[in-house]
């Protein structure tokens, strides 16, 4: 039997790659896209273990709106990246410091 | 679990911007061009009408509805209508602007309905889910706006900057709530908040729950150490989505912090007042040195935002009645007076001109003394100099502190304010003592100028009888 603790261990494990995939990551946005994804990933584990464990549905539907807004969310960040290549011919985290101050 | 007709009428409101908002996405694609006057004309009669209908269905006594996922009470009614309002004052600001730089697009005008949906949403919410799609809803729509300039890379770059720390945040407060969710055992607010009385003491999921709502709400307000976003985006996106994303989104924001923190967690009130205390003084400290260094108005309106978003916070860590109303009255005078100074760059630039340096500000009294003022009332407000609604705001939240015990802290405060001053006044005397550079005459059409000169005087009028308003903040929160 696995206990709940081993998937909310992989779930901060899975949490925590993604967040440090968003800030020492500076190569490419697309693997700053990728990394929410497994950040909403993480929590949607969380919130299936917890609503098997606790034996209520509400969990597993909350799951399903975090997928769906993630899918919308992933929509437009590309959108964004395809009209930040256009106007920079890069997509260099590095390349993205024109504003100062 | 049947829904009632009486339910959908208290989502009237919400119904009526959703359907108007489709309605004028379709419209738009028959309307041509040179016509397109129309799209903004829908819009502001959808948001007209909205504040009819949300005045005409608010009840007395807080109902809950859709199986306890939506409430309606009085602060919903109050700042569902003051979001109505600075959103209608922020399209027509923004109309102008954008016919200039042929960025006049129904598209704008849509995302914006739709972010004022997600405001509404989140000011309504008594579930976890709809206070996450509000929010999603709101930050999506935002993302898309900064990056509305689609030829302009710096535009670019800060939606993209936007879109990676939003996201970022998003994902913080959904760690937390699902850690919530599994020590409470229920996503409803009014649950969440009994099963935390219940328990003796606090345990070690809830305060791990708790930092990081706690850390997602601050990168959503834009508190320090969290607001790195918050410079780039208001200095990189077009002058009126930064006028937009100012001020009903702090409004929203405002919602639901007290909806999570206050309703939902106040059962922890002494765990999470340590926290905003450190989000508290460390946004005055940075908010108010380092706009001091800045030359870009924009950019240093985004610090001075950031300090703003300070006194807010002490209004709520004081955790009483009375603090809560203060931070309410601050919030709703701080997004007046937002508008107000983001509409003052959109009236000072034209076609190919960005007045959004301070020095386009230089001598502005010799060009045009009555725009001179109003910019005055305005910067005096933000210092919070009396008699300006910005200094009665302070005083209140000031109040609340003291009230509290915690008068280091006020001090704090009030120190950080008076370092504040100084770029706001800084800004007074480029334009009263310095001689103008720019000899052209201010172009721009009367609409704009009325509605800029009434939205000064209000700054000033509130300022003088500040009574009725926080009567209402303090009312709206029984």
């Amino acid at each position: 039997m696995i206990a709940l603790s081993d998937y909310l261990i992989i779930g901060a494990i899975l949490f925590a790659i993604s967040v440090a995939g968003i800030f020492l990551n500076r190569k490419n946005i697309i693997i700053l896209l990728m990394a929410i994804e497994l950040m909403l990933l993480a929590v949607n584990m969380n919130f299936v273990a917890f609503s098997y464990f606790l034996d209520d549905i509400a969990g597993q539907v909350f799951v399903f709106f975090i997928l769906t807004v993630a899918a919308a969310e992933a929509a437009i960040g590309l959108a964004i990246l395809v009209v930040l290549f256009r106007n920079r011919q890069t997509i260099n985290v590095e390349d993205l410091d024109s504003m100062k101050g | 679990m049947p829904l009632e007709t009486a339910e959908y009428l208290l989502a009237l409101p919400e119904i009526w911007v959703l359907g108007m908002a489709c309605l004028i996405l379709v419209l738009d694609l028959f309307i041509r061009d040179d016509s397109r006057i129309l799209t903004y004309l829908m819009v502001q009669a959808t948001l007209v009408v909205a504040a009819l209908i949300t005045l005409a269905v608010q009840v007395p006594e807080p109902v809950l509805a859709f199986g306890n996922t939506f409430i309606s009470d009085g602060m919903a009614t109050l700042l569902k209508l003051f979001i109505y309002l600075v959103t209608g004052m922020g399209f027509l600001y923004a109309r102008p602007y954008l016919q200039d730089r042929g960025l006049f697009k129904g598209e704008f005008y849509v995302l914006g309905l739709f972010a004022m949906l997600g405001m509404m949403i989140m000011v309504s919410a008594s579930h976890f889910l709809t206070i996450y799609l509000g929010l999603e809803l709101l930050s999506l729509c935002l993302y898309a706006m900064v990056a509305f300039n689609r030829d302009s890379g710096t535009c670019s770059e800060a939606a993209m900057k936007y879109f990676v720390l939003g996201a970022l945040a998003s994902g913080m407060l959904l760690y937390g709530i699902s850690m919530l969710y599994g020590a409470t055992g229920s996503l409803e607010i009014a649950a969440v908040a009994s099963a935390i009385g219940a328990e003796e003491g606090s345990s070690i999921v809830l305060i791990f729950a708790l930092c990081f709502i706690v850390v997602g709400l601050a990168f959503k307000l834009g508190a320090v150490p969290f607001h790195m976003w918050v410079p780039d985006v208001y200095h990189g996106a077009p002058t009126p989505v930064t006028l937009f994303i100012g001020s009903a989104p702090k409004i929203a924001a405002f919602a639901i912090v007290m909806r999570v923190l206050v309703d939902g967690l106040g059962g922890l009130v002494a765990d999470w007042q340590g926290m905003l205390v450190i989000l508290a003084v460390l946004s005055l400290a940075v908010g108010n040195v380092i706009a001091i260094a800045q030359t870009n108005l924009k950019r240093m309106l985004a610090y001075s935002t950031i300090s703003h978003v300070g006194f807010l916070l002490l209004g709520v860590l004081a955790g009483t009645p009375d603090g809560y109303a203060a931070a309410m009255f601050y919030t709703i005078t701080y997004a007046l007076m937002a508008v107000g100074a983001f509409g003052m760059i959109i009236l000072l630039s034209r076609a190919g001109f960005e007045a959004d340096e301070l020095e386009d500000f230089r001598g502005l009294n010799a060009r045009n003394p009555w725009f001179a003022f109003m910019m005055l009332i305005l910067m005096f407000s933000m210092a919070g100099v009396p008699p300006t609604v910005g200094f009665y705001a302070k005083l209140s939240v000031l109040q609340a502190v003291i009230q509290v015990d915690m008068v280091w802290l006020a001090l704090v405060a009030v120190f950080f304010s008076v370092i504040g001053a100084f770029y706001y006044i800084r800004l007074v005397k480029i334009m009263y003592f310095d001689s103008p550079t720019d000899e052209a005459a201010l172009q721009s059409n009367p609409g704009l100028r009325a509605v800029l000169s009434v939205n000064g005087l209000a700054v000033l009028g509130l300022g003088l009888f500040p009574g009725g308003l926080m009567a209402l903040c303090s009312a709206a929160l029984l």
